[in-house]
């Protein structure tokens, strides 16, 4: 994103890969695997220069968040439902 | 009505995604190194405080959300991830590393810490991971005299301080009805759990934590129980094929099954 992109996107993309980089710390393939696709998923989108493309992609990147904390959810509930619940 | 002052205690405990090794000693499980989270029964009651307060559902408001926990300085790790999903402050009780407390210890520290905190809720996780105990916040609710709802899967505020409790049972559900000050445990659906996001623990850090040792509580660690020995499960016996019905027979006979 060199040629002046708008300040507040450039800050809303790295928040948001800091944080998807955050929740790769408990991944369960590991963090460098899950480190290395988030950084090609980004790097593929870099040339990106279109504010509403821009946009576009940091829904995506949302998107993509929640549906790892509900894929953790997910594991722990169903992981506990098996030891506590005898179901 | 009055508003809620909610005490809920955590505990730091071994990974629920880790495989837990007995030590060379054989006096527990090994902790040094292994990753440790907090209790999942206890994000739940977490995640209930924090709810209670945003969806508005308790008429008198909540005034206060303490998170309180005992043990080793890394404690603290879960008490500021509990202030990143929405809790007030923190209280982390010092104990040393190795010497845990047991149940009715825990019970009593946390009697201590309702009265001082003026709490009139308290929400416990049912059980810890670890132990399995499941007994504190029977305890707990014993020693305080107040009324216990074990196990809610969902928890309603009524008029004049009252609270619904209903709670997952063999074969239904179970309803009961309670006045303020009481004491409830979670059970596994009460609610999903939100995940402390980074920015959220950020901010979790400039939150108040009082640091507190078992004698400001007039507490002493006396144990009651002994550990003897801590084995692994026996290994599972493989299973063996048969190549016929003719051999399936002479197997079970062979093993006195027929």
């Amino acid at each position: 994103m060199s040629p002046a992109p708008n300040p507040e996107l450039r800050r809303q993309v790295i928040a948001i890969y800091k944080q998807l980089l955050f929740l790769g710390r408990d991944y369960p393939q590991g963090y460098a695997w899950f480190r290395e696709r988030l950084h090609r998923a980004f790097a593929a989108k870099a040339h990106l220069t279109d504010e509403a493309e821009i946009r576009k992609a940091l829904a995506h990147a949302d998107f993509v968040r929640k549906e790892i904390e509900a894929l953790y959810y997910l594991k722990r509930y169903r992981t506990l439902r098996q030891r506590y619940d005898g179901a | 009505m009055s508003a809620l002052r909610i005490l809920v205690p955590v505990k730091r405990v071994i990974d629920y995604a880790v495989k837990p090794r007995v030590n060379k000693a054989q006096t527990g499980v090994e902790t040094a190194g292994v990753k440790h989270s907090m209790n999942p029964f206890d994000e739940l009651s977490v995640e209930e405080s924090v709810r209670i307060r945003e969806k508005k559902s308790a008429p008198g408001g909540v005034e206060d959300i303490c998170v309180l926990s005992a043990g080793p300085a890394k404690a603290q790790d879960v008490l500021r991830t509990a202030m990143a999903m929405g809790a007030d402050r923190a209280i982390h009780v010092d104990v040393k590393e190795g010497e845990d407390l047991e149940p009715l210890t825990v019970a009593k520290l946390l009697k201590a810490a309702a009265e001082r905190e003026r709490s009139n809720l308290v929400i416990l996780g049912k059980q810890s991971i670890d132990d399995d105990a499941g007994q504190t916040g029977q305890m707990l609710a014993g020693l305080l005299g107040w009324p216990q709802a074990t196990q809610a899967s969902k928890v309603e505020f009524g008029e004049g301080d009252t609270v619904t409790v209903t709670r997952e049972v063999d074969g239904g559900v179970e309803t009961l009805r309670a006045k303020l000050p009481m004491v409830i445990t979670t059970d596994l659906r009460l609610n999903e759990p939100r995940y402390a996001s980074l920015p959220n623990i950020m901010k979790a850090k400039k939150k108040p934590l009082e640091k507190k040792t078992l004698a400001d509580f007039g507490i002493t660690n006396d144990k009651r129980l002994k550990v003897l020995k801590v084995t692994e499960p026996p290994a599972r016996q493989g299973g063996g094929k048969v190549e016929d019905v003719d051999g399936l027979i002479s197997k079970l006979k062979e093993l006195g099954a027929i």
